[in-house]
């Protein structure tokens, strides 16, 4: 087995890339996108009609550019139609010999038309149901608000000339590590957007699966997906292959307000786990925590083997009631909804750019219920193409859901809130910001959702031109952007912003309990978390460090096949006994056939011949001497004649047979040789040399 | 091990359902039904047949439930709740947030209207559906380290599944009621190739063959259109859950590609909630429906409204949805009285009643008046019409399933006697699979599959995924082209592939088996092969050599290769069946070699003296013990030519043993 990680990502957008070589499969995992790298554009956005006669203060449709500005901003921002950033290490492999795609969660699938538009690309690709719906519905409004680029810059064709080194030499340093990269290799990565029907296309070739859905690759890999609990239809895969079973970690999440929760118990018992969770990464332990860590590893270092599966999981269990992640996250959440109350309270708008589902569905939830208990009564609006039907799609998957959530189905209720308050008309579902019906009803102050994080795409980047100025407005970012460059284009800003970063991965503190308990042989981890977890003496699993762009060789573990014998061959065998242990040996014969992952000799359709019980295999040397004794025993009479032929074959003895009638025996060093006119006479001698020399 | 399958319920009939397999050591209830026909002790399967201690815990592993259906259903809380199973119970999501509705629905009846005696109460049905895991259609769930079970879509109503169990290499499937055909609301049954044991099937058609359901469709519409349009009220008594639905996507549709502005009513409570379930479940129906979601769900009836009783005698046309279906009581039986009077009034009818329900009475001939009791009498002069789109497979679709899955043994349960014998019949006849009918309380057992388990050497794997080709000529039973192969001398080959696994096992005391190559024993054992081979130079005698030898002699053809070569020919004609490789210098079948001996005293020469001065030349023949029997099958063919081939035709030679 052979690993290669492409890429460690960065973030809850941008998940690890990683190849896998399996039982003769290379497997990709994921085929993310760097979106945060869009921050090196200029945004444009269409003209708002928002308040009749008003000024469009957006340079792209004055048209007219000031020459000065332009200059100014060449040096800070690229302005021209964006690309868009993959994994750079992805295009150095040849996508036809991708016999498999596994797709883990929906930030992880928005580069794969790029691959599946690629010639000779034929890999299967999975996904669960979720998952690919979430991610079809993300593709296409991203296809939807560059198309606003489109509009502006006109349709381009070749490399833009933002690329060419005159101009990448006149950015600045922290845009040109974006563009190119730390180490400056980067520019091949970056790929004009796909079309609307280079997304249809490759949905067309994603097969969909449940969580616990078997899926047989070629008769060989069996696949499963099991929820990761970071995201509405993510997962985690199993890859059980007839030499190795493996789990495959990305982020998880352990609690979970809307995701099925993380289920980890369905990764036990795997051979190897490739731990590609890089959340934690740069993030110290608490120096708290980790005390408390070391103090549970050391708890019980030898626990008897036959009660610690359970142990383990009780450890893991304790370990993550002390870390308690969901605290810290509702107080993030009520933070947040207190701030927003406080700036709609003040005359201020919200402006709420966050693209993570789950977060984004539990604001929903919970902002109303602020407002309601301070009394405000201000409008919510949810702004993107596919808004509407992503909240209605939430609405109608309770298998996909965490188990409070899956209590609403049982009494009756609809899963999340929002419907309802699309009813009570508290919240408003618009697809773009000069959508007829927004105009009719839009009111200030309100609390705006809508994409795209990354401030250079969709409504926000129209809505935080209109609310820069007001002091009293609201912007939500999400962490891991690049502040400064993000808000470059917005400048100068008096509008409050409120970064926040959410949990989306597994604690460091917890990761070593999970492994403890997931018992696995080996473990992959990433070379850049080593310093950051020591794993305590007493684990049971060898631990092999990986790091990005390079290969790790796994040896291999099972060392034989796992065979299983139809019972009607087995009925048949005809046991011979070995002379020296208590081994016993039976020739085998049958079909082989292998399915399922499954080895399994059945007998063929040819039936063996009576001849075909005889021993086909010899070895030993049959002493001559016995064997006439054997012989005479039978009634075969005979003599010996020693003739030195030459030095090589050494000395060859001859037995001449004259009763029952004439044969022949040559034995040599390597070979016996029966020569006989009567078959039954030659059988018999045969027979003799069987039972002298060992045989099957 | 073998498999034993118990039947408690729906053994050679339709009612309380419920199936207990053993498979390999595991126990499953498969549904845990009631009988809605009977009030005694006969509602209830028998349990005590499970575990004569009545301990249910250890004498089961899971109880699995197919849907929501009362006769699927409707044992469970008693079963849970007052009997005192506490171990896994598996069903859908929509199975498991519909059951309880039908449950709840069904003790109403029985307490608050029939006045019996509770069997068991509200909060033992809650506290039942705390113990369900609701699972996902193809979710492989591992119940133990050995139980495996995966639910399928099975098209019967909304989350129902017909489900797939493995233990060790058994497996099998029990259907639980299923449609073959997709309809308006729901999918077809779909399902895996599998591997399968058992297949425990339902058939309640089991000798029907049903026609499109669009026809049937269309009738009922046209019935409710003119009954509308003349001004009268439709009722139709219907269950909550399913059939409604079902009916009212039919009726919305129509309604709108019509324009009707009649009203439509769902009588209050249970059914306008229902509708809600139905609405987060919808990617559990038809793919045509599911699509809606984004748009407009399709349960989010337009014309549909809530009825309100004051409405009943309101004047003008309607149409009415009112449980229960059978008019048993309830509501359904109260607007009934006021309706079934009127002509213009029309009642549509499920396709089946139990006995003793108004519904059952109005459905044998056409009765004008129905006893309610001693005092209530009513004059039926309203239409009728009887609805039959049941959502149950039919012969053919049974027939199918079972096809597709080629299971090793049959169950039928889930049917009528006379019927299920006949189906039994084609199963065995047709498709040569045994098949069983059970009656309540009979136990099946059948031969489980095991196999034996050793490792396997690489060397061993690698060894049987090694080409074996065979050139086999046309055998002589292929007349069809005689004419071909008189024109063309060199009959044409047949090239087999049919790769055998040789390899030898090996049991070692305390140690698990392994097939090994040979080559990997020899290693073990630290020997060297010694090959043990026969030979045999064989006389022959040809008399027309000499000439042959002459003529191929002008060709420039060695002496030695021209008799070789007659004999070729010669074994050719007479082993036709048989490839015998010309490879020059000799002459190879199998592992038989034979090659012309030129030495004056070959050892192998055993013949007596009297057969030497006849023999005119000699072939010196080798071969190891696998082609024993063909080898000398060959020596003493060419032992023969010598004798016969001066014989004028050499065609008519025959193969002769």
């Amino acid at each position: 087995m052979k690993f290669t990680c492409l890429s460690k990502g960065s973030g809850f957008h941008f998940p690890p890339c990683h190849i896998l070589d399996v039982s003769g499969f290379r497997i990709l995992l994921d085929c993310p996108l760097d979106l945060s790298a869009l921050t090196i554009f200029y945004p444009v956005s269409p003209s708002p009609k928002m308040e009749e006669g008003e000024q469009t203060y957006d340079f792209a449709v004055n048209n007219c550019l000031d020459m000065r500005k332009r200059q100014k901003i060449l040096k800070s921002l690229i302005c021209a139609q964006p690309w868009y950033k993959t994994p750079n290490n992805l295009h150095l492999w040849d996508p036809s010999s991708i016999d498999l795609v596994l797709i883990s969660s929906t930030m992880g699938m928005l580069a794969l038309p790029f691959l599946t538009q690629t010639k000779g690309f034929s890999a299967k690709i999975y996904a669960t149901e979720a998952t690919t719906r979430l991610g079809q519905l993300m593709m296409e409004d991203l296809v939807l608000m560059h198309n606003e680029f489109h509009l502006f810059f006109g349709s381009d064709s070749g490399s833009p000339q933002w690329m060419s080194w005159e101009e990448l030499e006149l950015l600045s340093p922290a845009l040109r590590q974006v563009a190119l990269g730390k180490d400056g290799t980067e520019l091949g990565g970056w790929m004009p957007l796909y079309r609307s029907a280079d997304v249809e296309d490759c949905m067309k070739k994603v097969q969909t699966l449940k969580y616990a859905e078997e899926a047989w690759y070629n008769g060989t890999l069996l696949i499963k997906a099991f929820s990761s609990g970071l995201e509405i239809g993510s997962c985690n895969w199993t890859i059980n292959s007839p030499k190795r079973n493996i789990a495959c970690i990305s982020s998880s999440k352990f609690y979970s307000v809307n995701a099925m929760e993380f289920d980890y118990h369905a990764l036990r018992g795997n051979d190897l786990i490739l731990y590609s969770d890089f959340s934690s990464e740069g993030i110290l332990t608490n120096d708290e925590h980790d005390n408390n860590f070391s103090a549970s590893t050391t708890y019980n270092p030898s626990t008897p083997s036959d009660c610690s599966a359970d142990n383990d999981d009780r450890i893991l269990k304790e370990c993550l009631l002390r870390n308690d992640e969901s605290l810290e996250e509702r107080q993030k959440l009520a933070f947040i909804c207190s701030c927003v109350v406080d700036s709609v309270k003040a005359g201020g708008s919200v402006i709420i750019p966050l693209n993570q589902l789950g977060i984004v569905l539990q604001l929903l939830e919970q902002i109303p219920v602020y407002l309601e208990s301070s009394a405000m009564k201000v409008p919510i609006y949810v702004i993107s193409s596919v808004a509407a039907e992503l909240l209605a799609f939430t609405n109608i998957i309770p298998e996909w859901l965490c188990k409070e959530r899956q209590k609403k189905l049982f009494s009756g209720e609809p899963l999340f809130s929002h419907s309802e308050l699309m009813k009570g008309e508290k919240l408003y579902v618009f697809p773009d910001v000069h959508s007829p019906e927004l105009l009719t009803n839009w009111q200030e102050p309100c609390i705006v959702f809508s994409p795209h994080w990354s401030l250079r795409l969709g409504p926000v980047v129209h809505l935080l031109r209109r609310w820069r100025e007001d002091e009293n407005s609201l912007l939500v970012l999400e962490d891991g952007l690049d502040t400064d460059m993000a808000l470059l284009p917005f400048k100068p800003m008096a509008m409050k912003v409120l970064q926040c970063s959410f949990l989306s991965g597994i604690r460091l503190q917890n990761t070593q309990p999970l492994l403890e308990m997931l018992r696995p042989k080996e473990v992959l981890f990433p070379e850049d978390l080593r310093e950051q977890i020591k794993f305590s003496g007493s684990h049971s699993f060898s631990v092999l460090y990986y790091a990005e762009n390079g290969t790790l060789g796994v040896p291999r573990s099972k060392g034989s096949v796992d065979l299983e014998i139809a019972s009607d061959l087995a009925t048949q065998f005809s046991w011979r006994k070995l002379d020296h242990d208590d081994v016993d040996i039976t020739r085998l014969e049958g079909q082989l056939f292998i399915d399922h992952g499954k080895h399994q000799v059945l007998s063929g359709n040819k039936v063996s011949e009576p001849s075909r019980k005889k021993p086909l295999l010899h070895w030993g040397f049959p002493d001559v001497e016995k064997l006439l004794a054997l012989l005479s025993r039978m009634g075969v009479k005979g003599s010996v004649e020693r003739c030195m032929n030459d030095a090589e074959s050494g000395s060859d003895e001859i037995v001449h047979i004259h009763e029952p009638s004439m044969a022949l025996i040559e034995v040599r060093a390597t070979r016996t040789v029966i020569s006989a006119r009567d078959e039954q006479l030659a059988s018999l001698i045969f027979e003799a040399i069987g039972t002298l020399a060992g045989g099957i | 091990m073998a498999i034993e399958c118990l039947v408690l319920g729906a053994g050679q009939e339709v009612g309380k359902s419920c199936v207990v397999v053993t498979i390999n050591g595991k126990r499953i209830m498969f549904d845990c039904g009631m009988h809605m026909g009977y009030d005694d002790h006969r509602r209830y399967p028998d349990f005590s047949l499970i575990s004569k201690s009545r301990d249910f815990d250890h004498s089961l592993h899971c109880v699995i439930i197919t849907h929501f259906h009362l006769d699927h259903v409707g044992a469970l809380p008693y079963f849970t709740e007052v009997c005192g199973y506490n171990g896994p119970i598996y069903m859908t999501y929509p199975t498991k947030a519909l059951a309880p509705l039908m449950l709840e629905d069904f003790r109403k009846v029985l307490v608050d209207r029939r006045g019996e005696e509770e069997q068991f109460t509200s909060l033992h049905i809650s506290q039942c559906m705390e113990k369900v895991i609701a699972v996902d259609l193809k979710q492989t769930v591992q119940v133990d380290d050995d139980l495996q079970i995966r639910a399928y879509y099975a098209g019967h109503v909304l989350g129902a599944a017909m489900f797939y169990a493995k233990v060790g290499d058994s497996a099998m499937v029990y259907t639980g009621d299923y449609n073959m055909t997709p309809d308006r609301h729901l999918g077809a049954a779909q399902i895996d190739r599998l591997e399968l044991d058992l297949l425990i099937t339902e058939s309640t058609y089991a000798t029907t063959i049903r026609d499109s359901k669009y026809a049937r469709e269309r009738e009922f519409l046209k019935a409710v259109h003119e009954c509308v349009a003349g001004g009268g009220k439709v009722l139709i008594p219907t269950f909550a859950l399913g059939r409604a639905q079902e009916l009212c996507i039919l009726l919305d549709d129509y309604w709108e590609r019509m324009n009707l502005k009649v009203p439509i009513y769902f009588s209050a409570g249970l059914t306008i909630q229902a509708n809600m379930y139905y609405k987060i479940l919808i990617s559990w129906t038809s793919q045509k429906v599911k699509e809606t979601y984004a748009t407009r769900n399709a349960f989010d009836f337009k014309h549909v409204h809530n009825f309100d009783r004051s409405l009943i005698n309101a004047p003008g046309p309607c149409v009415l949805f009112a449980t229960p279906g059978m008019i048993s009581g309830g509501f359904s039986l109260e607007v009934f009285k006021q309706w079934a009077p009127c002509e213009m009034n029309l009642i549509t009818l499920p396709g089946y009643c139990v006995a003793g329900t108004v519904g059952h009475k109005l459905m044998s001939g056409k009765p004008t008046k129905i006893n309610l009791d001693k005092d209530t009498q009513i004059d039926v002069r309203c239409q009728i019409h009887q609805l039959s789109f049941s959502p149950h497979t039919d012969s053919k679709g049974i027939m199918d399933l079972t096809k597709f899955l080629s299971p090793r043994n049959v169950i039928l349960v889930h049917g009528e006697k006379p019927k299920m014998v006949s189906l039994k019949e084609r199963i065995q006849s047709e498709l040569r699979i045994p098949c069983y009918l059970p009656a309540n309380c009979d136990t099946v057992h059948i031969p489980s599959t095991i196999y034996v388990k050793a490792h396997a050497s690489n060397t061993f794997i690698r060894s049987c995924l090694n080409p074996n080709f065979r050139f086999l000529k046309r055998s002589k039973e292929d007349n069809s082209d005689q004419v071909l192969r008189n024109t063309n001398p060199t009959a044409p080959l047949q090239v087999n592939d049919e790769r055998v696994a040789e390899g030898i096992l090996i049991m070692e005391k305390g140690k698990k088996a392994r097939v090994v190559h040979q080559d990997d024993l020899l290693l073990m054992l630290r020997q060297k092969k010694h090959d043990v081979q026969f030979a045999y130079c064989c006389a022959a005698q040809l008399d027309n050599l000499e000439e042959t030898r002459n003529r191929d002699d002008a060709l420039g053809l060695s002496d030695k290769c021209s008799s070789l070569q007659l004999l070729f020919k010669e074994l050719s004609n007479y082993f036709s069946g048989v490839n015998i490789q010309d490879l020059g210098e000799h002459l190879q079948v199998e592992s038989f070699h034979v090659s012309v001996c030129v030495k004056d005293n070959c050892p192998y020469r055993i013949i007596d003296d009297s057969q030497k001065e006849a023999a005119t030349v000699y072939f010196c023949c080798s071969w190891s013990a696998a082609d024993e029997k063909l080898a000398w099958e060959i020596i003493s063919a060419m032992e023969r030519f010598s004798l016969i081939d001066n014989l004028p035709c050499r065609n008519s030679i025959s193969r002769t043993n």
